[in-house]
């Protein structure tokens, strides 16, 4: 592959008409976190998909679509979250100066071995149980061939063959926004492999310079050379853009559950290839395949998918398929096109073979059920326990989006709290917050167990929920306990009603132009007059009580 | 029972003459020095010079080193260790002792080049774990020894630096790969030496150069440091001038190495416990051990003075009172064709990494392709593009079920074998090569012949075995006569047993001086 990587990369000047490129606006929601921070909160509006644009290619468009069936698969490398890499003993830091943590083995240098750390089994074994795979219980490593200036040993250690886990799937909710549903994709195969160094590219990485490989020498970081990898090979079970989105966002989803990775995306830890065809509805054979590169979040996933179908279906409109060729393409986030990468001359010969350096990796039944034993709650699972709760399937996918999120709810309504204001609470004033501080749940101070406190410290009456918004951020910036803010800030509300008639009738005699006016017919100054009392009482007074009282005096002398 | 019982008498010595017994003492280089420097009766540094001395001298006729690094730097390590006498420290079982390491295997001071261009002067920024431990014991270094490129030979001509002359016939070539320890060694320009084997490269060239070799079982040694050829076969292996010296440096170097996967967690015995001093052994010291002598090893293609001398040898082995039969492996022939793709197979992988990225003259073409092509074209040595269009050839898709998935049948089928014939005898016997020491140039351009002259050795690769040979005999040829090796096999990691009869064996062999004539004024043992 690699040897054929940089013969074609002129770039093709892309055949359709210009005003096909997407008008249309995919505001997407994904159920899945951006970035480590802040995920749950940064909720994009979403537009419904298939609004129809203005313009009448884009009409025109939909309905050559609307003949197509697209047939997708994607291959997700995950990047293991763990302390050292996969053969040697370097640590792994995204973002560290380039070469500075290297070894003679993640070097390859001459008479260097890999010696396989045994986390990095223990990862696969966690993702292919969660995965719902067979486990192979004897597996062993291959050597995948190819010269490429970031692979430095001219090999890539993989499975080709016995990979660790075969034959799964991955069950999605898809959002309510995209209509729903629940959806099995099917998992081909989970295997182990070593990730390759990395490029430093000098400009903004456009693949078609010319003598572009002269850069290459020279400037190769071989940091990221031997980190862990699993390589998930899905069925080609996608047939949208949203449906491939949502496997990989569950798919990133499932490894931070299991904590093997850090599913981060923009870092790499996450990295989705996306396999695509198109066919007539109705033909059962498969189209000629593209594979799209370069998709740095699910957003841009689900647009090049889309762009590629249509891209694909026009073609086929204007019977010009032959033009779609087995090829690699890349995904030009500013440009919102895929444009090609590279052509296949062929197929590739990686001449596998068993690696000699490694002994087999032979697993007992014992190990994987111990494994199976200690694995957490996963998205699935909870999904399907939230949904019986009574929480609304977009509540659900809300708090099962994020681990940390998860497990604060669970904290919190194990404190007996009301389930549904658990949930009012958590989506509403604190994910809120987070989305403005750009933070994530674990980064606040408020814990579940107060969180439970202030729900029932309104639920019993003692403050109001106004009190209790205040109270909320105070917790969430600066920390300690509602009993404590409660007794410091005087925040008992007040509910003997004696108590506020008194404030009522002072309020009242305070302002009698006011009252007369009321009398005269101008009801509204009812809310004035709450408000002064709630002024007199600092927010304590009972609403509910207050208005009675206060509707009551109002009316019974007149 | 073997037909030709008839013995050579010049050959042998009852064992139960001790009359003038070549005492162990004297035998193992490593033995001897360790008592002169106790007992003060020589210095480190004298007996670092004397060999140096003898390197230089020697060397020009013979370059079996591609580095030797400065006087200073040896003597300097010398000079420590006798300031450690001088204050009565413990020394490490090889202090003092003068190591050669083939320039395939890693050291952190000096050049690595595993006889190719590629890496010409490349320094490793690590030493090799069996470098490290043998520093570790008080070895001294005393440089790095010619091989055929990255040990892809059977003559050192493959070297892309040099050829190196047979002590023993300075227009015969010493063996390969490791011909530059095995000459070294032979020599005297050190006391004992590393090589690795993949197919024989040890055992091949102390045949050659009438020395002793010792393969051990592939995983007794780490490789960690040995730049790979074919990683399922290499090991490293011991040259010195006594099955003593073998067995007490791979004592040194042996066992588990964190950093091999590759390498046996197994205990490492104490070798050197297994010899005996001649006085002590009994008139039939190898009473009832069985010996197997392979017959097919023995038959066409064998040089007739091969053969005789190594019958010759098994006579001795009886007359120590082994039960020597001999036993059949059918498969015994099919180990050639399925090492070379296996190991042609490996090989094109491991050596992908000298792709003129990082290693070599990097020649720049229109594209990448060409860097790499070009860059590997200049850098690799005819031989090596041989073997890796071979093995990339036996992986290709379509070729690897016929090729390289069939040999590593072949592979298993040579390993039961082997197996089924050590249960039911202790050692295997055979000649370490088909022929004796041949001219420089005279199979260099018939490779399939020279590939020929590996069948003794590369089956036991396959099978993992550990094997020594050790010189049994002369045959005609150069000034003095020209040694001849045998090969004695066991079972896995048995090298105990292969070292208590390499050693009684060698302690009772008669009017055999295996000092070439190149040092024979000098050398006094």
């Amino acid at each position: 592959m690699a040897l054929t990587l940089l013969r074609g990369l002129k770039t093709h000047s892309f055949r359709l008409y210009p005003s096909l490129h997407f008008t249309r606006n995919h505001g997407v929601l994904y159920f899945s976190t951006k970035s480590t921070q802040g995920q749950t909160a940064t909720r994009e509006k979403q537009h419904t998909r298939l609004k129809v644009s203005s313009k009448p290619e884009s009409v025109k468009f939909d309905e050559i679509s609307k003949n197509y069936e697209a047939v997708i698969g994607i291959e997700t490398h995950v990047q293991l979250s763990t302390l050292t890499k996969a053969f040697c003993s370097c640590p792994y830091n995204y973002g560290s100066q380039p070469n500075t943590s290297v070894c003679p083995i993640c070097m390859g240098l001459p008479g260097a071995l890999p010696v396989l750390n045994t986390k990095v089994i223990e990862y696969a074994v966690k993702l292919g149980l969660a995965l719902n795979c067979s486990l192979s219980l004897n597996s062993k490593f291959d050597r995948k061939q190819y010269f490429y200036p970031d692979l430095p040993k001219g090999y890539q250690i993989s499975q080709f063959d016995i990979p660790i886990a075969l034959g799964g799937y991955l069950d999605v909710d898809l959002p309510v926004e995209f209509g729903g549903g629940h959806r099995k994709f099917g998992v081909t195969r989970v295997h182990m492999e070593e990730d390759a160094g990395k490029l430093l590219h000098t400009g903004n990485g456009n693949y078609s310079q010319e003598n572009y490989y002269f850069l290459l020498i020279g400037i190769v970081d071989l940091n990221r050379a031997g980190v862990p990898l699993l390589e998930i090979v899905s069925e080609p079970d996608m047939r949208t853009g949203i449906e491939a989105a949502e496997y990989a966002a569950e798919l990133q989803r499932l490894v931070r559950y299991l904590g093997v990775s850090n599913g981060n995306m923009q870092e790499g830890s996450l990295r989705c290839d996306v396999n695509i065809s198109i066919r007539p509805i109705g033909q059962l054979e498969f189209g000629t395949k593209v594979e799209i590169k370069n998709l740095n979040s699910f957003s841009s996933m689900s647009r090049a998918i889309d762009f590629e179908i249509s891209r694909q279906a026009l073609l086929h409109s204007l019977g010009q398929a032959d033009e779609i060729v087995q090829e690699t393409r890349l995904w030009e986030e500013g440009a919102q096109k895929t444009v090609t990468m590279r052509k296949k001359e062929g197929l590739a010969d990686y001449r596998y073979f068993p690696e000699p350096d490694l002994p087999s990796v032979n697993l007992s039944e014992e190990y994987v059920n111990e494994i199976r034993d200690s694995l957490p709650e996963l998205p699935e699972m909870k999904r399907r326990r939230y949904e019986n709760m009574g929480l609304s399937m977009q509540d659900v996918l809300f708090l099962t989006n994020d681990v940390n999120v998860a497990a604060f709810f669970d904290a919190t309504i194990a404190t007996g709290a009301d389930v549904k204001l658990a949930t009012n609470w958590i989506m509403g004033d604190v994910a809120a917050y987070l989305k403005n501080e750009k933070l994530s749940i674990n980064d606040i101070k408020l814990t579940a167990h107060e969180l439970g406190e202030l729900i029932a410290s309104i639920k019993s009456g003692t403050i109001s929920g106004k009190i209790g918004k205040e109270i909320l951020f105070e917790l969430m910036a600066k920390g300690g306990t509602v009993e404590g803010l409660i007794k410091e800030k005087d925040l008992v509300q007040i509910v003997d009603p004696t108590e506020i008639e008194k404030i009522v009738d002072k309020v009242l005699a305070n302002n009698p132009k006011q009252l007369e006016q009321y009398r005269g017919g101008k009801t509204k100054l009812q809310g004035f007059f709450a408000g002064q009392v709630m002024k007199e009482t600092k927010g304590k007074a009972n609403p509910g009580l207050l208005n009675k009282i206060l509707l009551d005096r109002l009316n019974s002398k007149s | 029972m073997l037909s030709s019982a008839q013995t050579t008498p010049r050959l042998l010595r009852s064992p139960t003459t001790t009359a003038a017994a070549a005492a162990l003492k004297c035998s193992s280089q490593i033995i001897t020095t360790r008592k002169s420097l106790i007992s003060r009766q020589t210095s480190a540094v004298d007996l670092a010079k004397s060999f140096l001395h003898r390197l230089r001298r020697t060397e020009p006729q013979l370059n079996s080193f591609l580095y030797v690094p400065p006087d200073e730097a040896v003597l300097k390590q010398a000079e420590d260790l006798d300031k450690k006498i001088k204050n009565n420290e413990e020394l490490g079982p090889l202090a003092g002792v003068l190591v050669g390491i083939k320039d395939n295997i890693c050291t952190y001071d000096m050049p690595s080049t595993a006889g190719s261009k590629l890496l010409e002067n490349y320094r490793p920024p690590y030493d090799a774990t069996a470098v490290r431990k043998l520093r570790a014991c008080g070895a001294i270094v005393v440089g790095k020894t010619n091989l055929d490129e990255f040990g892809m030979g059977s003559t050192t001509e493959a070297s892309a630096y040099q050829v190196t002359a047979n002590p023993w016939d300075l227009s015969r070539v010493p063996g390969g790969s490791s011909g530059g320890s095995a000459a070294a060694v032979s020599a005297r320009q050190c006391m004992v030496s590393l090589g690795s084997d993949t197919g024989g490269s040890v055992r091949q060239p102390a045949s050659f150069c009438g020395v002793v070799g010792l393969k051990p079982t592939y995983g007794r040694v780490s490789r960690y440091g040995l730049v790979s050829y074919a990683s399922s076969l290499d090991v490293i292996g011991c040259f010195g001038s006594s099955v003593a010296d073998a067995g007490i440096l791979l004592n040194s170097i042996s066992g588990h190495d964190k950093n091999d996967a590759t390498s046996s967690s197994r205990e490492v015995p104490d070798y050197a416990s297994q010899f005996l001093e001649i006085d002590d052994l009994e008139s039939k010291p190898l009473k009832g051990l069985r010996v197997g002598v392979i017959r097919e090893t023995l038959e066409d293609g064998v040089d007739l003075e091969v053969i005789s001398s190594v019958r010759d040898a098994v006579s001795h082995l009886e007359e120590l009172g082994c039960l020597v039969t001999e036993v059949s492996l059918p498969s015994f022939s099919l180990g050639l064709p399925a090492y070379y793709i296996l190991a042609s197979s490996e090989s094109s992988s491991n050596l992908s990494r000298y792709d003129g990225v990082r290693y070599g003259n990097q020649v720049f073409g229109d594209e990448l392709n060409s860097l790499y092509g070009d860059s590997r074209a200049q850098g690799f040595g005819s031989e090596v593009k041989m073997r890796i269009l071979m093995g990339t050839y036996a992986l290709s898709a379509g070729y690897y079920d016929a090729y390289y998935k069939r040999a590593q049948q072949v592979r298993t089928i040579i390993r039961n074998s082997f197996k089924e014939a050590l249960d039911k005898n202790d050692i295997l016997i055979s000649p370490a090569a088909p022929s004796v020491a041949y001219k420089i140039g005279e199979k260099k351009n018939d490779p399939l012949a020279m590939y020929a002259g590996d069948i003794m050795t590369v089956n036991v690769n396959l099978a993992g075995l550990p094997a020594l040979v050790l010189p049994c005999g002369f045959v005609e040829g150069g000034s003095k006569g020209l040694p001849v090796g045998i090969q004695m096999i066991g079972a896995a990691f048995d090298e105990e047993k292969l070292l208590k009869i390499g050693h009684i064996f060698e302690q009772t062999l008669q009017g055999c001086s295996f000092v070439p004539p190149i040092v024979a004024d000098e050398w006094t043992p």
